[in-house]
This record gives structure tokens, sequence and C-alpha cells, in this order.
């Protein structure tokens, strides 16, 4: 990347913007390449990309085609929606920002869906698998109801420093992109399965994999949590059991791509340290 | 009640909140939402969450007073009842959510800090670094997946709620919903339902809100006979990050932790910021309103920064008009305890460090106050009886509103982190009075199938017929950029009747030419073009009750502000005179108050919104002028103070049976 000044950039500029998009109808249908072109404005991201993708439904041939189908929120990084990969790499794409890609490669701008997950249509995947590893863990506090009981335990500073940045995971999904451990689960419905049948199943497929690093912060988040810390055996059941942290092949990728930087090793490395701690109990408390 | 349901219509805290009670209260409930929940606008949510504390009590603070700020802060337009037991609820609230684990940032002792917020004197807000409602949020939604776990709640993720289902009595029995995957429309049946589907700021193009914050389905149920109450206010937050997909919201918490706004006090000074003498800098708020600074209320700091840059010409860039907001003479390691999630925001988005740099901000569209219109069962104190199924029932009964999408909690002006307040009070205590709607009703899953057959096929109609018309060569996206236009240009910070008058009439135009749109995709598998085009279809009948009630309401107040029919300030210098002056300011003030101190109430009439003004519920806290220690308005202030006075003295000396009946 070469160091310019605004003005610099200003020339390198193109008027129009070429985006080369991995298509897809719909979940098990072969996916393939389509080229669109949009008018370059300042300060674009790669949604207001996919909003004039969408608003004109053609692409650079001039071919009337739909419009490629995402899913967003927020847009400023902090629902997770809109992760995608982009030119290569994942990211959420409302903070991608077209003049810093330019940066890289002013000749196109590459998006793809994670492939991590079934793709349900474009660039929409269905990451249903992550919510259900955050059911594993158990990751809330098992309180006795919500009627009126006081406050909560103190909280020493030095805790809330600690967990505050784990508990900003927001379930984009990057980390298990990254990760080399991490495999795609995709079923297809059987002819006349139900809807409780189909979940059931692909759930059962879910547990006999790899349940990422995510889920594993966020069981050690709860297991430092004065109330939570009552579910840390059932916590750490799931993560010594099948797909559990042995299946971690520290590879480093999920942190390095975190967007929220969320020390995930670091999490990581206290599972595996609690995991050692959980099987020597195991053993002696039988 | 084994066979009993509830329907909830939106995850985000108020959607949350009530679907975790009521699981507690052992209803099954299922949870609608267009994203998954986790993901809901609350996420957005930066600056914390208000109550009365245990420090703020020992200097004078009280439940009450939390109240009287939310009023004075609202203009007066709230029905004081709820606001009262909505203040009265807080400090219980932020330890329920204290208890479930929120990171709230600690006091080196450990117990929860806090910092002060605009229309206060106390520091009332809790916080979690500048991600409270994210914080909060995922709280709820770890609360409700457990629940899950255990098969009480059912989640629907990625399902667009159509509309309620009424029964022959006009009773809410259910709903219709389409799943955004497969396009398939079914119905809900539901012994109640709770819409807690927040704002509607994509009726303005682009505001700080998220895209699925269109407002249609808080218009289905308008359209479908629920009352809509308050539209034209229209929260404008001051500070927000100009950009080309989306205002991002720059938090009223930099100013809680000391930031100041300024401008340089020459036009078109073109020196770098830093470089600029403390002499030369104009802090316009601070100078103008010694008392609350930098945190006077959001309406009040909206008009003066859009005043300073397209009134007074001091605009910092010029190119675009914004505002210096300067963090930098407060600490890095402060900074980022305490703010750093909307810093990185910041830096994110603009490339510049405003640890370094003083951000530049201009208003934003923030925050619907007003949304659908719920009732209310008063106690003998003037708060709400707990319990009542009349608390929250739109004018639709068995149909519940909560959190944003009501009307009930913030008057003119919505004061900031009372939101994550009023959004998971309004939750948590609906609960118990849907249970005993229920109990006094038959069970929906009872009635005749062809009451929600019925109702499907009208949705499936109009989804074919979207799908079918080819024809109609109206583009959905462009409509949409249009109606954002329109509507930030006549509706926002400064209104004019001419210009309200000829909004109204092209959104009505176009709000047929939205009937006309051709769909580029004609599909049924994820076909997000006709999800839009619906919601854009309806984000009309919103648009009219939000300019109708504008137009109508001749009069500035919160953030409704109109110059034309403004308080005129005082002009005289010689004190006797500017005391007479005084005087008339605070007559003029009560004749407008006996015409416009009411509710706008929207009903639907199939084409077009009809507006009634409505009595408001001041039965604690008396109406005053909303100065804020404005400078120059100490004489109304004192005058004021005198006629009070005055009254409470008639009162006091009055006879026993008319004081009741005043």
């Amino acid at each position: 990347m070469i160091a310019s000044g605004p003005e610099a950039d200003q020339k390198r500029r193109p008027s129009k913007i070429n985006v080369r998009v991995l298509r897809q109808d719909g979940p098990g249908l072969p996916p393939y390449w389509e080229r669109h072109q949009v008018d370059y404005e300042p300060d674009m991201n790669v949604i207001s990309v996919l909003q004039k993708i969408a608003a004109q439904a053609k692409t650079s041939e001039g071919k009337s085609v739909t419009p490629v189908a995402w899913d967003c929120g927020c847009l400023e990084e902090v629902c997770g929606s809109c992760t995608m990969v982009i030119n290569g790499r994942v990211r959420q794409s409302c903070s991608a920002l077209v003049d810093r890609l330019f940066e890289d490669n002013p000749e196109e701008i590459e998006l793809q869906p994670m492939t991590k997950f079934p793709v349900v249509r474009d660039l929409v995947i269905d990451r249903s698998r992550l919510f259900h590893s955050l059911k594993r863990v158990q990751a809330w506090v098992p309180v006795d109801g919500y009627y009126d009981m006081g406050a909560g335990p103190r909280i020493s500073r030095e805790a809330q420093e600690q967990n505050y940045p784990l508990s900003q995971c927001m379930s984009c999904g990057c980390c298990l992109e990254a990760c080399p451990q991490f495999n795609k689960v995709e079923l297809q419905r059987n002819p006349g399965e139900s809807d409780e049948d189909f979940t059931k199943r692909k759930e059962a497929a879910y547990e006999s994999e790899f349940i990422g690093a995510h889920a594993i912060s966020q069981a050690m988040l709860f297991n430092s949590h004065p109330v939570a810390k009552s579910l840390e055996k059932e916590r750490m059941e799931t993560i010594t059991s099948t797909g559990g942290i042995q299946a971690c092949g520290n590879a480093q990728n999920c942190v390095a791509v975190c967007p929220k930087e969320i020390p995930l090793t670091t999490s990581i490395a206290r599972a595996g340290r609690a995991a050692t701690v959980y099987a020597f109990k195991k053993i002696f408390d039988r | 009640m084994a066979s009993n349901r509830v329907l909830v219509v939106g995850g985000g805290l108020a959607g949350l909140s009530a679907t975790m009670k009521l699981a507690e209260l052992g209803i099954p409930v299922d949870l609608l939402s267009l994203t998954p929940v986790k993901r809901s606008h609350s996420v957005c949510a930066q600056g914390g969450i208000n109550s009365v504390n245990d420090q703020t009590r020992q200097q004078g603070d009280s439940e009450w007073n939390h109240f009287d700020d939310t009023i004075y802060g609202g203009d007066f337009l709230q029905n004081q009842p709820p606001v009262k037991e909505m203040a009265y609820w807080a400090p219980k609230v932020i330890d329920l959510m204290d208890r479930l684990g929120v990171t709230f940032n600690r006091t080196p002792e450990g117990f929860i800090d806090r910092r002060r917020f605009g229309g206060t004197l106390y520091k009332r807000t809790a916080f979690a670094g500048a991600t409270t409602g994210q914080q909060l949020l995922y709280a709820l939604d770890e609360q409700v997946r457990r629940h899950e776990a255990a098969g009480l709640v059912k989640k629907y993720e990625f399902w667009d709620f159509l509309g309620p289902i009424l029964d022959d009595g006009g009773r809410c029995v259910g709903a219709v919903a389409q799943d955004m995957v497969s396009m398939q429309i079914r119905s809900f049946p539901a012994d109640a339902v709770v819409v807690a589907t927040g704002g509607c700021g994509l009726i303005y193009g682009r505001s700080t809100m998220s895209v699925f914050c269109t407002g249609s389905a808080a218009s289905r149920c308008f359209q479908a006979g629920a009352k809509y109450g308050n539209g034209e206010f229209i929260q404008v937050h001051p500070t927000a990050i100009p950009g080309a997909d989306k205002l991002r919201l720059m938090s009223e918490s930099a100013r809680g932790e000391g930031g100041r706004v300024w401008v340089p006090r020459k036009p078109n000074d073109t020196r770098p910021p830093k470089s600029i003498p403390e002499s030369e800098r104009y802090y316009f708020l601070e100078e103008r309103f010694p008392k609350y600074g930098n945190l006077v209320p959001r309406d009040i700091a909206t008009r003066e920064i859009f005043n300073i840059c397209v009134n007074e010409g001091l605009s910092v860039d010029p190119n675009r008009m914004c505002v210096y907001l300067d963090l930098t003479h407060i600490s890095r390691a402060e900074l980022d305890r305490k703010l750093g999630g909307i810093l990185e925001i910041y830096e994110k988005f603009q490339g510049v460090d405003p640890r370094e740099e003083p951000m530049k901000i201009f208003p934003a569209v923030h925050y619907s106050m007003g949304g659908l219109w719920v009732d209310y069962e008063a106690n003998s104190e003037g708060g709400l009886v707990p319990g009542s199924p009349r608390n929250q029932c739109t004018s639709i009964p068995g149909l519940y509103a909560i959190g944003e999408c009501d009307y009930q909690y913030h008057g003119a002006n919505r004061l900031g982190a009372n939101s994550l307040l009023s959004c998971i009070f309004s939750g948590l205590f609906i609960g118990p009075g849907i249970v005993n709607w229920i109990k006094s009703n038959k069970a929906s899953a009872d009635l005749p199938k062809s009451v929600f057959e019925r109702a499907v096929g009208v949705e499936e109609a109009r989804h074919k017929k979207l799908l079918s018309n080819t024809s109609g060569g109206e583009n959905p996206y462009l409509i949409h950029q249009e109606l954002g236009d329109i509507m930030t240009r006549s509706a926002t910070v400064v209104r004019y009747n001419d210009q309200l008058t000829d909004a109204y009439s092209k959104v009505t135009q176009m709000a047929e030419q939205a009937r006309r749109c051709s769909l580029a995709d004609t599909g049924n598998w994820t076909n997000q073009n006709v999800i839009f085009t619906k919601a854009l279809q309806d984000m009309f009948p919103v648009a009219e009750c939000i300019l109708k009630g504008a137009l109508m309401r001749d009069e500035s107040r919160g953030a409704h502000y109109k110059p034309d029919f403004s308080m005129p300030s005082l002009t005289s210098t010689d004190p006797t005179a500017r005391h007479r002056e005084a005087e008339q300011w605070c007559d003029a003030f009560d004749e407008n108050n006996r015409k416009f101190l009411k509710s706008s109430v929207c009903t639907w009439k199939g084409n077009e919104p009809d507006l009634k003004f409505e009595d408001i519920d001041t039965r604690l806290l008396p109406p005053r002028p909303r100065l804020y220690g404005l400078v120059g308005a100490e004489v109304i202030e004192q005058v004021w103070k005198e006629r009070a006075e005055a009254k409470a003295r008639e009162k006091a000396s009055a006879p026993k049976e008319l004081v009741g009946s005043a």
C-alpha cells in the first residue's frame, strides 16, 4: 500500500466502481459470478454499493437481473448482520469503505458469501449454527427470576474490564470463517420432513462438529461471573466433549479477524487450562 | 392455560423483556422478528440508562425528580401516570439488568458507575462503555435463549409481520406474517399480540436507525384500526456523523463525559481546530445555557447547532454543515474506558482519531417519540395499576404496543438514556396485565379457522398482486429516496406550514405511485425486493400522520419547532417594561397551552389519517415554561414562579369541595 495524501487519492478515484459478486439462487444450486458497475461517490461503503446494485438491477453488460440479496442491519458494525467475504477477507460490509478498498485494488471489488455457512441466497447465509452453540454452552446467568431482588453482586473494575470485551461479541461469525478447524455443515431437507425434525437433524449435525472460538469465549465469560459460575460444570462438559476445545488447532486466525478485537485466543487458553482441571476432577471425583 | 399463547413481534429491548417476563409467568411465547433478535436496533444504543441511585439520592435526587425532568424535558406532552410509574421502577430495572450480568462500568470500589446526561443536573446514567444498548440487549437475548432452550419460547427469525388478525368483535386474536426466506405466508393465532417494533426513521431515508426501522409494523396496526399518536414528534439528535448510507450516532455520552461543542468565532476560519486559541472559540451552548451547558435537552442542542450553521454561517467545513465536538482535553485512558465503542466508530468511518482531533458532527433523525396510541389505568397515587390489562393496550383490544413504537413516555422530546428505560420497563410491566387479559377471554385457538384463513388470504392476494404488477414501472428504491428527501426537508428541525402543505400533497401522490411499483425480482425465494416494497408502501400512512400532525400543530413544543408560531423573546432592556413583557409572555404561554397542550391522535380512514387533539393527563405536575436557564429568560422564570405561588395560595384558601373538581 502506498501512503498518499487526499489529493493523490482524488486523482486515482475512477468514476465507476466495478463489482464482481458470487451469486447463488438458492441452497444446493450452483454459484455463479456476475459483474455490476455503479457510479462512484465519495464516502461510499460496500452497503451503499449494494444498495445501488439493488436499485438498478442490471449487470454491467446491461442485462436485467434480480437484485443481489444480502443481509444488513445497523450499518455501524455493531449488529454483525452484514458479514461477507470482501476481496478475499471476511469482514462487515458496512465498515468496508470503498476508498480504502481502492487503495488495494482500484480495478474491482469482489464480494462472496461466507464459505463456512450454508448459502440461503447470494450473500445471505444461514448462521443458526452459531446461535445454537450459545445454547450448548448455556451462555446466560441462571437468575431465580425477574422480580425485584435488589442489585447483583459487587463486581471489581478489573473484572468488568476483563469481561466487557468478551461481552462485545456480536455473533458475526468472522472467527468461524477464518478457522481451519471449522467446517461447513449443510443439510438438505428430506422429502416430507417437518420443520421440527429438520431442525433436530441439523442440530445433531452441528453438535458433532467444532463449536468455535466465539462459543468458547462466551463460556469463559459466564464461568467468570459470580452467579453464572454455577453452570461451570455443564459448560466444561460441552467444551471437553466432541467438537470442543480439543478440536482447536491453535491457528490463531480467529483473533486476527475479529472486528471487535476480542482476545479470543486468551479465552481459548483459559478454556484449555480449565479443561485440564476439569478432566482431572472428573477422574478423581468418580 | 395450556393452550394459551402470546405473540411478541420484535426482539429489541422491549420485545425481549416482555418475552422473558411472560415466560417467567408460564406463558408460551412465539417471538417473531425481521432479524435474529440479537441484531435488533437496540444494539445501537450507546450512552446509558437512567435511574435515581444511592449517590444522587444523597444529593437531593429522587424518583420524583427523575419523573419531573422527564416531563419537563418532554415539554409536558405526556400523560403523567405511566411516566411516574417508569421513573419509580427505574432503579429496580437497573438492579435486574445488573443481576442478569450486564457489564456496567464500575467505580474503583465495585459499584455501578454513573455519568450525567442531557436535561438533568444529576449523574443518573448507568453505562457499559459506550455500547450500553448492545450490552442490555445481549443480557435479555441470553435470558430468552434460556427459555427457548427450555421450550417455552419459539423464535421466528427472518419473519415479517404483515398485520394483526381481528375477530368479528374487533379483538386481536393473532397476526399474519411472512417467512422472508421461503416467502410462505401464515397465521399465528395468539391470545394477545405485543408489537415491539421500534421507530420509523427509514421514512426519512437516512437516519441513525437500522435498516429495518421502517415503521411498517406499526403502520400495519394503524391501518387495521389502531390509533397513532404524536407522530409529528421526531427527535433529531444533535450529534451524528454524516454518511452516504447512514447517519451514524455520536452518543450524548460524549458530552456527558465532558465533550464540548464549539465553532471558531470567525466565519470560514481555515486554521486546524487545535491551533485556534480558546478566546477565538465560540462554545455556544455553554454561553447561552450556563446552567445545563452542553447537556441541554436534545431538541434545544439540535436547533442551536442548526442555527449556528444555517443562519450564522459558522459551519466548520465549507463543503458541508458541521460543528466541532471536542474530547481532546480528556485523557486517552479515560476516553477508552468510558467511550471506546463510539470513538472506534468515528475512527473507522471517518479515518480520524477523535482523541487527537475534534469530531465534526451535525444533527440527524434519531427517535420517534410518537407511535401507536396506548391506554393506561392510573391508581390513586397517580402511578399505574399493576396487572391492569389496559396498560400499554392499543385501541384494538388484545393488541399491545411497547418500546419506541408506542407514543407514551417521551412527549415532545425524549431525554437521553430514557429510551432504554422505557423499553425495558414497558416490556416487564406488561406481563401480568396480559395474563389477566388472557384469563378473561376465550382462547383464540378455539375460534373458527375461517377467521385466520381469511386474513392469510388477504395478504396472499397483496403479495401476488405485487409480484405480477410488471407494467407499473415504478422503482421502489427511488421512491424511497424521494420520500426521504421530502420528509427531511419539510419535517425535521425547522417547520413551515407552506412546506408542510406541499410535502403532504406530494407524499399522498407518491403513495399512489408506490402502489404501481414493478419488481425486479418476482421469485418466491428470499425476495428482499417484495419485502422492501411492502414496507415502503406502508411508510406512507405514518409519513402522513407525521406531516398532518406537524401541519395542524401551530405552536413550537419540544422537537416540533415552527418559527412562525414561536413565543417571542423579550426585547426591552428597561426592567419595568421587561417585567411587563414577561407577564404578556406568560399569558400567551397559558393561552397556547389551552389550545395545544394535547396529543394529536390519528385514525386511518382508508386513504388518509383523520387527526383529533386529545387532552393530556397532567394530574401530577402543572405545565410550566421550559427555559433551561436560557440567558435572558430569568424574568419569565421569575414571573412564572410568582404566578404559581399565587395560584397555590388561592388553591389552599379555596373551599374544599372546589379543589377536587378543579
